[in-house]
């Protein structure tokens, strides 16, 4: 038996017995988590993940030489994907994630104390070599994980900026469009858009933007309100920022900031009573 | 002083969870609601700069108690380039990028105290307190 190579040589030998020791030691350690994926699949996930080890440990470095991002590990991160996909859809835990993996140290330490029971500085290099191996691949794995949930934030993320913010014409030669959240560059643009297309479209003389829904308004946002503007005016039409509260207005002023040439209302009913009298609307009790 | 929160800038949406902490931070100093928009706007600004021109950075906020009144505090670190002018800065209208010019000043007058330090190569560290009321 090679030095270099003794967790490979018991893989080959002794794969079966390795693998039955896994999943006892995973039902044993409760991370098999029936609930969530069947008896069978983790099975088959134990099968493959040790069965890629056991075909990259003979070439592989496994000493202080060890580097799962190795050509040689490609097998090991591409079964790794599999499982951690499956495994984050089901909800499973991180740590039962890390304790899948670390698991397997139980039934290889075992086999690796009765073949080196007499060689204790071996048995401890082995020991070494291994926990390193697993640790990495059990980091791995938890990183993995981590990563597909940071993915379904990000995207649930650019979700929740995309909520589209629809111009309605709510009059002849009027439209206007609520703003809700945060006015960050991408939605500011898209908003700018929609209401320079609307104004075409309807040939509206007002463009109402109501910002009740805006709970910061800061010198971004600002800054995207004056650009928004001068746009609308170029386009012929004017435009009236309404839904200024009190707190928005002082920290506007404390900001700064000044909006010249822009009407603004304090509530939308302002806004298009203002807008009415610019197109010349009256309206009536009946 | 405690900890309640550290926020890691990195991306604009870092931004938007910066202002959310902040603002669960005045909800637990009691403060009314214009010195709670007051702070939130002010974070908003100093963790944009952060991003925009400090290459990213972390910003912590803190309870503070003095002669029992509770206060609302936010230190945004960032290890950029740092400024060279800091008075430059502060001036209203003064932007290296395309902004207004207005947040670092105007974040000076949101808040009670307001405190800059930056070592032009190594970073800026901007301190905002505030009150309840």
């Amino acid at each position: 038996m090679p030095n270099k190579n003794t967790m490979a040589a018991i893989l080959s030998t002794d794969f079966d017995r390795v693998l039955s020791g896994w999943l006892k030691a995973q039902t044993k350690e409760g991370v098999k988590r029936a609930d969530l994926v069947s008896a069978e699949e983790s099975k088959e996930q134990s099968r493959d993940l040790l069965s890629a080890i056991a075909d990259a440990l003979p070439d592989a470095a496994v000493d202080s030489e060890l580097d799962l991002t190795e050509t040689v590990w490609d097998p090991i991160r591409d079964v790794l994907e599999t499982i951690t996909e499956n495994r984050t859809q089901r909800g499973v835990s991180t740590t039962e994630m890390g304790w899948f993996i670390g698991s397997l140290k139980q039934p290889l330490f075992e086999i690796l104390h009765t073949e080196l029971a007499d060689k204790p500085t071996e048995f401890m290099r082995e020991m070494w070599n291994s926990t390193r191996l697993i640790d990495q691949i059990s980091l791995h794995a938890i990183e993995s994980l981590v990563e597909k949930r940071e993915a379904t934030i990000e995207r649930q993320r650019a979700e929740m900026t995309e909520v589209s913010a629809p111009v309605v014409k709510i009059w002849d030669r009027i439209v206007t469009v609520p703003l809700i959240g945060t006015l960050d560059s991408f939605r500011a643009q898209t908003v700018m858009e929609n209401i320079l297309d609307a104004i075409v479209q309807w040939e509206a003389e007002v463009a109402i933007i109501d910002i009740t829904g805006v709970s910061t308004v800061d010198t971004l946002v600002a800054q995207h309100l004056l650009k928004t503007a001068a746009a609308v005016r170029l386009m012929g039409a004017e435009c009236v920022i309404c839904g200024i509260s009190p707190k928005i207005a002082q920290t506007v002023v404390n900001l700064g900031v000044e909006l010249p040439n822009i009407t603004t209302r304090v509530d939308l009913e302002s806004g298009l009573a203002y807008a009415f009298d610019r197109v010349g609307v009256t309206v009536a009790r009946g | 002083m405690t900890l309640r929160k550290s926020v890691t800038l990195k991306t604009h949406g870092d931004i938007a969870y910066a202002r959310q902490v902040a603002g669960e931070l005045m909800v637990e100093i009691e403060a009314s609601a214009i010195k709670r928009t007051k702070f939130v706007t002010a974070v908003s600004e100093i963790a944009r700069n952060a991003i925009n021109y400090g290459q990213g950075g972390v910003i912590t906020f803190h309870l503070a108690e003095a002669s029992g009144r509770k206060r609302a505090l936010a230190v945004c670190t960032d290890r950029g380039p740092g400024i060279e002018d800091v008075d430059a800065a502060l001036r209203d209208g003064f932007s290296t990028g395309k902004s207004l010019g207005l947040g670092l000043g105007g974040a000076k007058r949101l808040v009670d105290q307001f405190e800059i330090v930056s070592t032009p190569g190594s970073g800026t560290r901007v301190s905002l307190e505030c009150g309840p009321r």
